[in-house]
């Protein structure tokens, strides 16, 4: 996994982001509607791509793109 | 861990009865519009039906019984177990399955209780009542399913009001020698009881006139009071697509056989996010996991046998179906199950009449 594969992913699971909007310092809140419905659809996305469960916390502390992609980076390298 | 097969236990037929008045999601006007559609979009679920006051869970599986037995032909008197599965009967006490009993004119040899569960809780009454008539070698039995979701569901919660829907349905079961195994994976958590709850009106947070009926804002867009249903929906959420592949993936090796060996998937119908990512986990096709969400919404433990009904009917009623039931939630509780149907007596969805 790298951080263009991860963003160009994400662009593609949310229909209000158009692609190739997002950067690694994207601020998730200015970027689309963060709530808890693209949050569920975030989990969803990593749990079949990556195969890795994040906590509704976890999520809370994640503001930009970088910290969701280190996020799920953490977890990857705990199951490897 | 709970894996056991039942020998000898042939399902007849299923039925499922819904409610006369249909809600449309698209008029849920507690939510700005852009913000409706996205929630539509992402729980699949456009319409539902949704009784009024003084229709019963009970009315709805009474309805189902009636046109399953004038299909089936059975007589009344080779029933002698009834076992309702719901989160909403008719009364506090007694037992809504006596009250079934009584309606639907069946002997008093009858053995006849309820079981409290939701979206598991098809597959467990399969299991309790597949167990039951298997050692007794009881001839004929019916499992009710179902529930009436909506009445305790705050309109101003975002989170649950546009999710549910009623329904209600019924199952016959007959002892036959032979008949292939229904083999049961079946799991419980406790501690997640508060992932899926309604607070207020049992003997713990007894019903209260000055704090049960009052609204509280739990966040932006939900407002709720204690009779009304409340939803963690990320712990579900993750519950879910945490238990339910591994759960499947444990029958299936105790069943000595793969989901390629199975004609369709049927999981409680959550909501499509939900669904179509456990699908996607267990690599199936679409075609394989019907849906009926759209139509229904969630109809907890009616889910199972109402999307059996709705979408793959006619295959059942033709012919031998190989069939993976999957249903998680409430309690928590999760439970699967691999059976064969056989030309089952399967009638179109009914409807209830409004009272």
């Amino acid at each position: 996994m790298n951080i263009s594969d991860f963003i160009a992913k994400v662009e593609a699971e949310f229909e209000d982001v158009e692609p190739g909007t997002l950067t690694p310092s994207t601020i998730l809140k200015e970027a689309f509607t963060w709530d808890s419905v693209n949050a569920l659809i975030f989990l969803a996305h990593v749990n079949v791509e990556y195969d890795v469960e994040i906590s509704a916390n976890e999520l809370i502390e994640a503001v930009s793109i970088n910290d969701l992609y280190e996020l799920v980076e953490s977890k990857l390298i705990k199951i490897a | 861990m709970a894996l056991f097969s039942v020998p000898d236990i042939k399902i007849s037929g299923i039925a499922a009865c819904v409610p006369e008045d249909v809600y449309h999601n698209c008029e849920y006007d507690w939510v700005e519009e852009k913000e409706r559609a996205t929630l539509i979009r992402t729980i699949g679920v456009e319409q539902k039906r949704h009784a009024r006051k003084g229709t019963t869970t009970a009315d709805l599986c009474y309805d189902a019984a009636e046109k399953l037995l004038e299909l089936l032909r059975w007589e009344r008197k080779d029933i002698e177990l009834v076992i309702f599965v719901s989160q909403s009967r008719d009364y506090i006490i007694p037992a809504t399955a006596g009250l079934l009993q009584d309606r639907l004119r069946l002997s008093h040899a009858t053995m006849a209780f309820d079981i409290g569960l939701g979206c598991s809780g098809y597959v467990y009454g399969l299991s309790v009542i597949g167990s039951l008539m298997s050692t007794g070698r009881i001839k004929k039995a019916l499992l009710f399913t179902g529930d009436i979701s909506t009445l305790n569901t705050s309109f101003r919660d975002k989170s649950a009001f546009p999710l549910f829907g009623d329904a209600g349905t019924a199952t016959a079961l007959e002892y036959s020698p032979g008949a292939k195994p229904m083999v049961f994976n079946l799991q419980t958590d406790g501690s997640g009881y508060d992932a899926i709850l309604i607070p207020d009106g049992g003997i713990r947070n007894f019903a209260d006139k000055e704090t049960s009926f009052e609204y509280h804002k739990i966040s932006e867009g939900i407002y709720r009071n204690g009779f009304n249903i409340a939803l963690d929906g990320i712990q579900v959420f993750n519950f879910s697509l945490r238990e339910v592949k591994r759960n499947v993936n444990r029958l299936m090796e105790f069943a000595g056989t793969s989901l390629d060996e199975v004609d369709y998937l049927v999981l409680h119908q959550a909501n499509k996010l939900m669904n179509e990512t456990i699908r996607k986990q267990l690599k199936l096709s679409p075609v394989k996991v019907p849906l009926s969400l759209k139509e229904y919404g969630n109809t907890s433990s009616a889910s199972i046998p109402l999307t059996m009904v709705t979408q793959i009917r006619e295959e059942l009623e033709a012919g031998t179906s190989r069939l993976l039931l999957s249903g998680f939630g409430v309690g928590l509780s999760w439970g699967s199950v691999l059976l064969e149907t056989d030309h089952l007596q399967c009638p179109v969805i009914l409807v209830h009449p409004n009272p």
